[in-house]
């Protein structure tokens, strides 16, 4: 049976390969004159630039925070190059002057950019280490008044808007990987949706590392304006190398009253080989305010990474709101993850549920970690938490880290988490019933991720399927 | 290092100046320069995020006084301050020093040794030597350390194998008003050999008027040997204005049951720490805890439960009743070691808030690294239950008696864990009129 | 086709058959009954080839195969079904998934095509007909807060979706009331036909009312102490077990 349970998470990567282009890459390190060439090489406003500045001068003043539940070797951030494009690209260009080499390996992902073939509804921005490669369907969504778009791009086409929330709901200050970021970020999607405007299909964002000893730091911004809904997916994969690679993202979400954003991750970077070399340090700061009668969702399947230290969280700002996470983590071989959300209550009646399960194979460890903050003023506010784990093996950790804070006496709270494995008894009746092991497992790990599988869109939901390696048949929907 | 450390550096010295040389002196300035390196916890250390102990560090507290004249207290008043029996075997502490003429044990059984922490360095040196600050060493522990270098008095409990002790014994500990400003540092040490029981029982109150806080920081080291079991009530009622920090530290053979009950209404701050290591396999705990606050009042409860052996199950059920401005803080956390297979682990803490002004903060953990286990958590913060409610009121019940019966029956199902019943009742009758107003039954 | 010779068994270093022989035929049915512990559903649990257990002598054959040789999904898809006493919860996978899965594993094994989800819906209608079950069933997980009445008739349920050639019943009755206990027989006694055979572990002669076995045995101790017609189990109910483990 062990051995049936291995070759199930053994999975072995697909996503390694590497793609043969010429760059235009930075030298490593980090200092003030690397934050301002990479201004330059995006042809920046002067005020985009300060406070980049100020973000890395705050930066320089913070030390890199240990409180997690991660070992790692210490990250020496002036080793890291900090901005690399295929030369091919230029800015803002348009998606027929892609070079094909970039669209083949974008084929290879699974992703068509060529507007004939790509997935009907569903619009992509191909994000290619530091820059955009382009984004499809936009003619398409500018009917609608929807701007979905590089980051690079808005800041020269929307800078009223960029300046209007950028860095509002995750300030530079917020902590040391969001600093950073903010000093160095050099590409990401920027959404925005009207008020009153449904959007009528999935957003999506590809991100893809494909130079080497380079880092990866994008910033997505969406911002949904009143009444307006939309929903966002995020795809990441790195080709397979024997060092570890930084990627210290930011995302903001901004939800103005009755309005809906759905954010979807599948987050599959490389994660190293079964003994630890190699893989992506994956640092990401994600945050959503919102207003009244918003609703904030995360969603996020994490399968990759050597290391993961996110925690997708709302701001419970407006009377009204509700903010969800639903996540499935998994580690396996070397991987650590150390994941969760914060749902801070401000706003009366507010709503918040937090659905975790966490899957833990090989010597992986798994952390949730998660905060639930009733402040004084939220007054009938609930929130409902739930975090499962699942061991495979007998060498990995589960490990649950929930802070509960309740400062108002009209708010409940509920947490509820356990922990177990695969049962022989639950085998052993799917094998009564002519089961194999390998199907047994498969269909028990997908009923344990049901509740956040059915959370994803159809594409992500299919992708998450082939990512674990089980049927989600019977189990989604 | 602080200025009050410094000070308690001097008030070490003087304490301890006769000490000579071997293991007491030896552990004893070994635990003050831990004390003194460490300093007192401030909140970014993360076991004390959520509980300031500032309010102890500014101030320091004098050695307890010896006292001069006659006793103040008689054994009735004793009685009518504490809850138990007065049949029980009673160790009488007054401003943390012992008073024969309060106390009685001679019942005991002969083979078991129930003595005061002085008598027992002084008949059997040995034996204290090799139990003493091995489960508590203070690693850490700024107020672990802080007891092992100024306790100046406690109780040694030894069971030997098999004996049974029918009575409990009652460790009272009492401050009076000459306990302003004094810092009280009880010990407490027992070692229960295979198959031996014992129910111990400490009781923390104060007589008479109070001027000025104090600080009793407790510590108790108990091992319980395989088969072996020990049931552990504490019961903290304190003086509003003292301060209170209790450690309990356990460690458990194979077979054996570890029960422990806290009761904490007392104390400005109070910071109940329990620990216990599941050494053996088959071993059991049950930790459970009720809280009632209000006010100012500050109330802090960690446990910490290690799996270390397989087929290990533990216990808890916390509870915490909340009023006024207070604060309450639970932080429980089940730890299972790779080895401890077949581990089954439940905790639950509910806690009720009763004001608005009222705030409770709990991180309920489990850090699990075996495969093999089932282990589960539940948190719940909240007000009472509507439904609870409403239906009381169709019974004709008036909306505040409802809502007093609730509550009183919110605390009920955990005091209901008490196997003692002298102890049960005594705090179903307490939790009652509080809420109540009137008397049960 | 099952033949049980001299068989024993272990869990742990315990010993808990000590010596069974039993010998079913096509189109029997045979009750065990005994008292609590006697190892009733360690032989079941054996028979549908449970991995908790060593069997140190003896064997097993099941139309004319060493069923101890197979594994215990090659068992299912032999036609070997068991109704657990205690059954299975499996949280987050949907009954209808898990009867079709379990169907067409069955079914390829045998050499027959697979059913589609529409197909084996309608299939489903007529099964659930045959236990009395909502069609609402289907979308609960596999026994995930099921009552123990309804984890009972989804046993009943799940058989009559496999139609075994050897169904195992332990304790299919503890739990019911009489009417479910009434539908339970029902679909045993429908899916009964001249080429498979039913084994019924029972504590309760109220069941053989419905089930009429042609052959009642008493397992104690590890051992078939006694075995006889359907009169043994109504002897049984009235005087207990005592007499039967003094006699034997
Ligand atoms: N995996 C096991 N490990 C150890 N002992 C076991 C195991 N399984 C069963 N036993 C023991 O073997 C004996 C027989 O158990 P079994 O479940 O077969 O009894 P039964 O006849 O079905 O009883 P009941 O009428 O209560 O269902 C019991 O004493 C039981 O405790
Ligand atoms: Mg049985």
């Amino acid at each position: 049976m062990s051995s049936s349970i291995e070759s199930l998470v053994n999975k072995e990567y697909q996503y390694g390969f590497v793609t043969d282009v010429e760059s235009d890459t930075i030298a490593p390190g980090l200092t003030e004159d690397t934050v301002r060439l990479i201004s330059s090489k995006k042809d920046e406003p002067e005020w985009l630039l300060e406070w980049r500045l100020k973000a890395f001068r705050r930066w320089q003043a913070m030390t890199e925070p240990h409180w997690s539940n991660l070992k790692y070797e210490p990250i020496d951030y002036q080793a890291q190059r900090y901005y690399s494009a295929p030369k091919s690209i230029t800015p803002l260009q348009s998606l027929d002057q892609v070079d094909p080499e970039l669209l083949r390996a974008y084929d290879k992902l699974g992703i068509s950019l060529s507007e004939q073939k790509h997935l009907a509804g569903v619009a992509v921005d191909a994000i290619f280490d530091s820059v955009s490669v382009g984004t499809t369907m936009k003619a398409e969504l500018s009917k609608y008044g929807v701007v979905f778009c590089s980051f690079t791009e808005a800041v020269h086409n929307h800078p009223e808007l960029i300046k209007k929330y950028l860095g509002s709901v995750v300030p530079y200050s917020d902590n040391f990987f969001a600093a950073l970021n903010s000093a160095v970020f050099s590409d990401g999607s920027f959404c925005y949706v009207p008020k009153g405007v449904r959007c009528p299909i999935e957003l999506s964002t590809y991100f893809r590392i494909n130079a080497a000893n380079t880092g990866q730091f994008e910033r997505t911004l969406i911002v949904a304006d009143e009444g307006a809904y939309v929903s966002y997916l995020e795809g990441c994969t790195a080709p397979k190398r024997d060092t570890h690679q930084l990627h210290a993202a930011v995302v903001e979400l901004v939800a103005l009253d009755n309005a809906t954003v759905k954010y979807s991750t599948v987050q599959n970077w490389y994660a190293g080989d079964k003994d630890g070399v190699g893989g992506i340090y994956n640092f990401v700061t994600k945050r959503g305010k919102a207003h009244t009668n918003s609703k904030i969702s995360w969603t996020q399947v994490e399968t990759g990474s050597a290391i993961t230290w996110k925690y997708p969280s709302v701001i419970l700002q407006g009377d009204n709101s509700t903010g969800e996470f639903y996540s499935v983590a998994v580690v396996n071989n070397m991987q650590q993850a150390d994941t969760g959300t914060k749902m801070i209550h401000i706003g009366k009646n507010t709503k918040s549920t937090i659905i975790s399960k966490g899957i833990s194979a090989g010597k992986g460890q798994n952390s949730y970690r998660g905060r639930v903050k009733m402040l004084p003023k939220a007054s009938g506010s609930r929130n409902y938490t739930q975090c499962d784990s699942m061991l495979i093996g007998n060498q990995c950790g589960a490990h649950t880290f929930p802070y509960i804070e309740v400062a108002n006496n009209s708010s409940t709270t509920e947490h509820e988490a356990s922990t177990s494995k695969i049962g022989e008894d639950q085998i052993f009746y799917c094998k009564q019933r002519g089961l194999s092991a390998e199907h047994a497992i498969s269909l028990i790990v997908s009923g344990f991720c049901r509740e956040v599988f059915k959370e994803l869109p159809m594409e992500f939901a299919l992708e998450a399927q082939q990512l674990l390696g089980i049927t989600l048949e019977g189990s989604v929907g | 290092m602080s200025s009050s450390t410094e000070a308690y550096e001097q008030a070490f010295g003087a304490l301890r100046a006769s000490g000579g040389t071997g293991w007491l002196p030896a552990l004893r300035r070994e635990a003050m320069d831990r004390f003194s390196a460490l300093g007192f916890p401030t909140t970014r250390n993360e076991d004390w995020h959520f509980t300031s102990v500032t309010p102890i560090a500014e101030k320091v507290f004098k050695i307890a006084p010896t006292r001069t004249g006659p006793a103040t207290l008689s054994p009735a008043d004793i009685t009518a301050l504490v809850i138990g029996d007065p049949d029980w075997h009673r160790l009488v502490f007054v401003n943390g020093r012992f008073e024969a003429s309060l106390s009685a044990f001679a019942g005991l059984p002969a083979e078991v040794r129930v003595t005061t922490l002085a008598e027992a360095l002084k008949e059997s040196p040995e034996f204290v030597a090799e139990h003493l600050g091995k489960l508590a060493s203070g690693e850490g522990q700024t107020f672990t350390a802080f007891n092992t270098a100024f306790a100046q008095d406690g109780v040694v409990i030894h069971v030997p194998g098999g004996e049974v002790v029918e009575a409990p014994v009652h460790i009272v500990h009492i401050a009076d008003s000459h306990a302003a400003g004094v810092g009280i540092h009880p010990r407490l040490l027992v070692v229960v050999e295979p198959l031996a029981q014992i129910t111990i029982v400490e009781s923390y109150a104060c007589a008479g008027p109070m001027s000025g806080g104090y600080l009793t920081n407790a510590v108790a080291e108990i091992e319980i040997g395989n088969g072996a079991r020990v049931d552990h009530y504490k019961i903290q009622r304190e003086s509003t204005d003292a301060f209170h920090v209790g450690t309990t530290q356990v460690r458990q053979g194979r077979d054996s049951m570890y029960h422990s009950f806290s009761y904490a209404a007392g104390a400005a701050i109070s910071r109940t720490n329990v620990y216990t290591q599941l050494a053996g396999e088959n071993a059991e705990a049950r930790l459970n805890g009720l809280y009632l606050i209000d006010g100012a009042q500050h109330a802090d409860h960690q446990t910490f439960v290690e799996h270390l052996a397989p087929a290990c199950a533990s216990r808890e059920l916390y509870k915490g009743i909340l009023d006024g401005g207070s604060h309450g803080v639970f932080n429980g956390k089940v730890y299972v070691d790779p080895i401890a297979q077949k581990t089954d682990g439940k905790q639950t803490n509910h806690a009720l808030l009763l004001s608005d002004h009222a705030r409770i903060d709990t991180k309920p953990q489990l850090e699990i690294f075996a495969d093999d286990v089932k282990c589960t958590h539940g948190a719940t913060v909240g007000r009472l239950d509507e439904g609870a409610l409403f239906y009381m009121k169709s019974r004709g019940l008036g909306a505040e008696n409802a809502r007093a019966l609730l509550t009183y029956a919110f605390a009920a199902e955990v005091l209901e864990t008490i196997e003692v019943d002298a102890l049960r009742e005594g705090l179903e009758a307490l939790a009652f009129a509080r809420f109540t107003q009137s008397e049960l039954r | 086709m099952l033949k049980i010779e001299n068989l024993h068994a272990t869990a742990g270093d315990k010993e808990i058959l000590k010596g069974i022989s039993l010998t079913v035929n096509s189109g029997e049915v045979h009750a065990i009954m005994g008292p609590n512990g006697s190892g009733k559903s360690t032989l079941a649990q054996i028979i549908a080839g449970h991995p908790g257990y060593v069997v140190t002598s003896g064997s097993v054959t099941y139309e004319g195969k060493d069923l101890l040789a197979m594994a215990a999904e090659e068992r299912a898809q032999a036609g070997v079904f068991l109704a657990f006493q205690y059954p299975i919860e499996i949280p987050g996978v949907t009954n209808a998934y898990f009867f079709r899965s379990a169907y067409n594993e069955v079914r390829k094994a045998n050499g027959m095509e697979e059913l589609d989800p529409i197909e084996f819906l309608d299939f489903m209608d007529k099964k659930l007909k045959l236990v009395e079950m909502d069609e609402a069933m289907l979308h609960r997980s596999v026994n995930a807060g099921f009552s123990g009445g309804e984890k009972k008739r989804n046993e009943i349920l799940q058989m009559a979706v496999l139609e075994p050639k050897l169904a195992i019943l332990d304790e299919t009755d503890s739990g019911l009331d009489i009417d479910a206990l009434r539908v339970v027989a029902g679909g045993v006694n429908a899916l009964r036909t001249r080429e498979n055979a039913t084994i019924v572990v029972t504590h309760y002669q109220r069941l053989l009312n419905y089930i009429v076995p042609d052959f009642v045995h008493v397992l104690a101790h590890g051992r078939i102490v006694k075995s006889g017609g359907k009169e043994l189990a109504v002897e049984l109910e009235a005087r207990g077990y005592d007499w039967v483990m003094e006699a034997a």
